[in-house]
């Protein structure tokens, strides 16, 4: 995999997760207090920042076939979890990603709850909020830096890309001030799904001490077959809907 | 402390399993049978994809049913 690829897959991989965070953070921010939630910001940033210093080193001095092995089963893992969701919104049988509709739930929901002094932050509610979305967004952003970096040993390059997706998404995000619902995150997701699924199998079954016939030149025939495969799928279930569909369609008519 | 090793236990399995426990199985059974087919003259690459061309839709097949999707 050149440079390109491995910057376009971490950087659309860590827009998507950012995205999420930043929908979160926006919410507490606007419909309780900036202070606490940019608090808890930095509070979740601290804790990746620990995390990483814990896992940097130890999965650079894991041997690289046991560590495809193992980074190529869990990106597999995710991708196909990815992947399974897109299918399903791209489809129809589960609702699209909506930034504006996420935002509008998660402010209600911080209006809705009490304001509470704790620790020294005025507000509890907006500090966890925040807190917890950023950690758990932000480790999904280091397990991928980590994971591609370390399998491309480019681990400069991927946390590069990761950096410049989370500036991009949150310069967007405090210029707007509003959830951002133009970003095309359910293409992108679907995108991204099909990367880690394809960079997933490939690695792992390298990992597995296959050799793929053609070497590298097998990851982007891997991609384009998921994508098609995906794709596929998505014209089979719409077709599946729409028959489904038919008949109740007639008895209203009737 | 139990509850919270549990939490954390359940936050971990959701993180790296998610909603279906059958793809993760799948793929720790693909590659388990790459590596132990790769001591062979058998080629072992087509293993991984041919476990996507059924985990996938096996998967998507249980969400919609469960009325997950």
């Amino acid at each position: 995999m050149n440079a390109g690829a491995l910057f376009l897959a971490v950087f659309l991989a860590c827009t998507v997760e950012a995205v999420e965070a930043t929908t979160i953070v926006l919410a507490a921010g606007t419909s309780r207090d900036w202070r606490s939630a940019l608090r808890g910001v930095l509070a979740g940033l601290i804790v990746l920042a620990a995390i990483i210093a814990a896992l940097g080193p130890a999965v650079s001095s894991i041997p690289l076939s046991g560590l495809r092995l193992f980074v190529g089963g869990l990106l597999l893992v995710f991708g196909l979890q990815w992947l399974r969701k897109a299918i399903l919104r791209a489809s129809g049988y589960k609702a699209l990603h909506d930034e504006e509709q996420i935002f509008r739930a998660q402010a209600d929901a911080a209006r809705a709850a009490a304001s509470q002094n704790r620790a020294g932050v005025g507000d509890w509610y907006a500090f966890t909020l925040c807190f917890k979305g950023v950690v758990l967004e932000g480790l999904e952003v280091v397990f991928i830096v980590l994971t591609f970096g370390s399998n491309q040993h480019n681990l400069p390059l991927a946390a590069v890309a990761a950096v410049a997706a989370v500036l991009a998404v949150v310069g967007l995000g405090v210029a707007v001030r509003a959830p951002l619902a133009r970003v095309p995150e359910n293409t992108m997701k679907f995108v991204v799904g099909v990367m880690l699924t394809a960079f997933g199998m490939f690695w792992g079954a390298e990992g597995a001490h296959a050799h793929w016939p053609g070497q590298d030149a097998a990851l982007p025939v891997l991609v384009a077959a998921v994508a098609a495969f995906a794709l596929a799928i998505v014209a089979g279930l719409r077709y599946l809907r729409v028959r489904a569909a038919a008949p109740s369609d007639v008895a209203k008519v009737v | 402390m139990l509850t919270r090793v549990r939490a954390f236990g359940a936050f971990w399995y959701d993180f790296v399993v998610g909603d279906d426990w059958v793809v993760a199985v799948g793929v720790v059974v693909a590659f388990a049978l790459t590596y132990w087919l790769s001591h062979t003259d058998v080629p072992v690459w087509w293993i991984v994809p041919v476990a996507v061309l059924v985990l996938l839709p096996v998967s998507l097949w249980r969400l919609t049913r469960r009325g997950d999707g």
